[in-house]
């Protein structure tokens, strides 16, 4: 996570352009921070980048290296190359259901309208998609639908998206419209005294130096939260300490509780790898030994989307099987996903990336033995509340991709996340432009006493953490959070045993301050960086938790055997948490419905 | 030998700062199945003792996705350059030595500044024009063979073992490394890409750039992704002669 460098030579224009407090001459351009580099972010700052306006770009890792690299099977765009009659319509009300019609309508209805060319942008940007014999984009099935819809590019379509967009912002950063702050930890928002955000503080990995950035707005685009559970599939910079550090500051977190489990990963001791739908979609068939006979329980359960059931639907099917009817692969916690009836170049064409890790890391061949995967944490529905804009609610702060709420309702369909990532940096950026440059005050007139405040704020606590001489290791404190976390609140909750994780989750918190600093230097400590972190951590693992107790239904990701039904009647509403010192503070709003009316949501 | 098995003995070549002298610290943490080096590393985390029993600071790495997709966690593990999330224990004699990269500048123990990479994109063009984001249907139809060809190219992660195990790169020469030509080789094939091929030959015919190749071939051999960096060598070395003698006859 290290290499902090600034880049570009906008330093002396920023000067002149930005920090003279002058008005009329902040017009010409507006300062728009983003951060987060994944595909969000970038989608983001090449949109501001094209009408000209500058942007300053914030990234814990160099933004090619960003979590947006593991997504491996594709993107969805109702293209229709097949002729099967597909459509966005169809693909939005697939979107809607797949969600259990908890997502607000306007943003997913725009999001599948735009993804066919959201798909050709990418083409024409030069990402090397798998093609038909005429030449024309490849599409495959995932799950949710019956639509072959998910364009790719091997089992590495993240990877080849957030490329194609990180090459375009280094052309607009050679042309000095972007200047990246690689290596920089965001730590808050800064917020004048009427609550608007007029910039951000953010620490230099390497350095340790605090900084605090006056920006016009700040859109974050700082991706999922996978670390509050320990291992899971995400990166080890998905710890969603920047979305949980404004929600501290005042920004309300929606739909925490709704957490996506994928029914197919390879557990390991440092995290769970994933392995793709796209593996399913191309015909992997999950099986366990039942009676000396593969039992296709998927199949056999669901006739009609058979082993392309939405992720929920899978996961809960392969946790029935393993805990319920206890027929796990040699009685444990794994069921096989079979490739081995496909001809290997086929595999080798279309799924490559994926056998290549499972090779490398299980020491088997999947074109030869059917794989043995378990369900992991892979991402939150949740994230920041966020209008049809993607402002949040702290005027002047923004959110897109993962760490939004927008989109997916109480389950996300496969191949939706790159597309509600880069739709979603496609809506914010224009957004955060419009949005600063009707400022009545820009930053550079906002006092310097608002920004050195908040500077002094966090320089106090880190200041603090430095000093911590307990006996709690921060690592140890997380595996509890993490362990507990994956125990209680993912595939299956119980009432009772929510509570008793918000209790733990309280306890762990107190520990946090009991917490022993082992490195005490003042050089790319990233002990200090993570003890913050955990902080964030344990704050949103009590947003996920309590949002879970309180919803006393069943839907989507959301599964409580006491409630085993969705209620329409009072829970069709988003969950919004606000902090207080006192924790969570919980309220409801009612979905926007304007276009489809919720139905039975049936798979079989 | 099932006391191997009970623990992993480490090596790790430290270093605090960019300024300090690098030195030797050595640590022992609990076997685990299948487990990897940034297991490894991470149980450093939970218990920062060295063998000597003195409490140390944590190693500090860089890794990010461990699935060999980023390109983070690239240090050199019993002499060979490799992702250490990829690198599992039971592949190596112990004790492991664990090494940053030599190509680049530390920063703090086994994390390098990969910076220079980057900035060799920016140099070779490593980038398709278009004329913006907005919608203007779909690209030109490709030779799905040909494309499939250019995906092993695209998959290049700037890990930097390329440029590690090649006798070329160092601080002392420009030589830009072979993941820039096969940048070039992937943006020059490309059927809009080609439009800049002539701005992309002309910057790896400069000083440090194609000319300066060894042909050791380690780079091929060092690539994770088993990207056929030499072919790209091999065809961009056609390619600079054709517009070398272009640009001659047009003078």
């Amino acid at each position: 996570m290290r290499h902090p460098r600034e880049s570009g030579d906008l330093g002396c224009i920023n000067e002149v352009l930005f920090f003279c407090g002058n008005d009329n001459m902040a017009k010409a351009n507006t300062k728009i921070a983003i951060v987060g580099g994944g595909l969000a972010g970038l989608m983001a700052a090449i949109k501001i980048c094209e009408e000209g306006n500058p942007v300053e770009l914030f990234s814990i890792v160099p933004v090619r290296r960003s979590h947006s690299v593991c997504a491996q099977g594709g993107i969805n765009a109702s293209v229709n190359t097949k002729g099967e009659g597909d459509s966005p319509q169809v693909h939005f009300y697939e979107t809607v259901k797949g969600g259990d019609f908890l997502a607000n309508q306007e943003l997913p209805k725009q999001m599948c309208d735009a993804a066919p060319h959201i798909v050709f942008m990418f083409d024409r940007m030069g990402v090397r998609f798998n093609r038909t014999p005429e030449g024309n984009l490849d599409f495959r099935r995932f799950g949710g639908t019956l639509f072959h819809r998910t364009a790719f590019s091997g089992a590495t379509t993240g990877q080849q998206l957030l490329y194609a967009l990180d090459e375009r912002v280094r052309k607009f950063e050679s042309e000095g419209l972007v200047k990246k702050y690689e290596g920089w930890l965001f730590l808050s928002i800064v917020k004048d005294e009427e609550g608007i955000c007029r910039g951000l503080v953010a620490q230099n990995m390497d350095t340790m130096e605090v900084r605090t950035f006056r920006e016009d707005a700040v859109i974050l685009a700082t991706g999922g939260m996978g670390l509050v559970y320990g291992r899971s599939t995400n990166s080890m910079i998905c710890t969603g300490d920047a979305a949980t550090a404004v929600y501290q500051q005042g920004a309300v977190y929606a739909n925490g509780e709704f957490i996506q489990i994928h029914p197919t990963s390879i557990p390991g001791e440092d995290k769970y790898r994933l392995i793709s739908e796209a593996a399913r979609g191309e015909g992997g068939r999950v099986w366990v030994p039942r009676d000396g006979k593969p039992w296709y329980f998927l199949e056999d359960w669901y006739p009609k989307y058979g082993n392309l059931v939405p992720r929920d639907v899978a996961s809960r099917a392969l946790w029935k099987v393993v805990h319920e009817l206890k027929l796990g692969v040699d009685g444990g916690e794994s069921v096989y996903l079979d490739l081995t009836h496909i001809p290997a170049a086929e595999l080798d064409k279309k799924l490559e990336g994926i056998l290549e890790i499972y090779e490398k890391f299980m020491g088997d061949d999947p074109r030869k033995v059917p794989m043995r995967v378990y369900p992991s944490v892979h991402y939150t529905m949740g994230g920041l509340w966020i209008d049809d804009t993607h402002m949040t609610s702290v005027p002047g702060l923004l959110a897109a991709g993962e760490c939004d709420y927008q989109y997916h309702g109480a389950n996300r369909l496969g191949a939706n996340s790159l597309l509600s990532s880069v739709y979603g940096g496609m809506v914010a950026g224009p957004s955060a432009l419009k949005y600063a440059k009707g400022l009545k005050k820009y930053c550079g007139s906002v006092p310097g006493a608002v920004f050195e405040r908040e500077e002094a704020r966090q320089t106090h606590w880190n200041q603090k953490i430095a000093a911590m001489d307990g006996n709690e290791n921060p690592h140890k404190l997380h595996d509890e959070l993490g362990d507990i976390m994956t125990k209680n609140v993912t595939i299956v909750r119980h009432n009772k045993d929510l509570e008793a994780t918000d209790k733990k989750l309280q306890e762990l918190k107190a520990r946090w301050h009991n917490i022993k600093i082992l490195d005490n230097t003042a050089w790319a400590n990233s002990e200090l960086l993570f003890v913050r972190q955990l902080w964030h951590m344990l704050e949103l693992a009590r947003v996920i938790t309590l949002g879970a107790l309180a919803r006393n239904e069943s839907r989507g990701s959301h599964y409580k055997p006491e409630f085993p039904n969705r209620d329409d009647v009072n829970w069709l509403k988003t969950t919004k948490a606000e902090w207080t010192k006192d924790g969570p503070k919980l309220s409801y709003e009612p979905v926007d419905l304007k276009y489809l009316t919720p139905e039975l949501r049936n798979y079989a | 030998m099932p006391d191997m098995k009970q623990n992993v003995r480490l090596k790790v070549r430290r270093q605090d700062n960019p300024r300090s002298l690098p030195y030797w610290d050595e640590f022992e943490v609990p076997y685990v199945e299948r487990m990897n080096i940034v297991t490894c590393l991470m149980s450093i985390l939970r218990n920062p003792v060295n063998v000597r029993g003195e409490k140390v600071a944590p190693v500090v790495w860089e890794c990010n996705c461990l699935e060999e997709v980023c390109g983070a966690c690239t240090m050199v593990i019993n002499g060979r350059v490799q992702q250490s999330c990829s690198a599992l224990v039971d592949q190596f004699e112990q004790p492991i030595t664990l090494e940053p990269m030599t190509k680049f500048p530390v920063i703090r123990d086994l994390a390098v500044d990969r910076g220079a990479m980057f900035e060799m994109l920016k140099k070779v063009h490593a980038w398709i024009e278009i004329d913006g984001s907005h919608n203007m249907g779909p690209g030109p139809k490709q030779d799905p063979n040909k494309s499939l060809k250019a995906y092993e190219f695209s998959r290049c992660m700037t890990c930097g073992c390329c440029c590690e195990a090649c006798p070329q790169f160092n601080s002392h020469s420009p030589f830009i490394g072979a993941f820039a030509f096969g940048q070039v080789r992937l943006f020059n094939s490309h059927p809009t890409g080609r439009f800049n091929s002539s701005e992309r030959l002309d910057s790896i015919m400069e000083m440090g750039g194609l000319a300066d190749c060894g042909n050791v071939q380690n780079c091929f051999r060092a690539c994770p992704k088993e990207i056929p960096l030499t072919d790209a060598i091999a065809d961009l070395g056609w390619a600079t002669t054709k517009r070398m003698v272009t640009k001659f006859l047009k003078e």
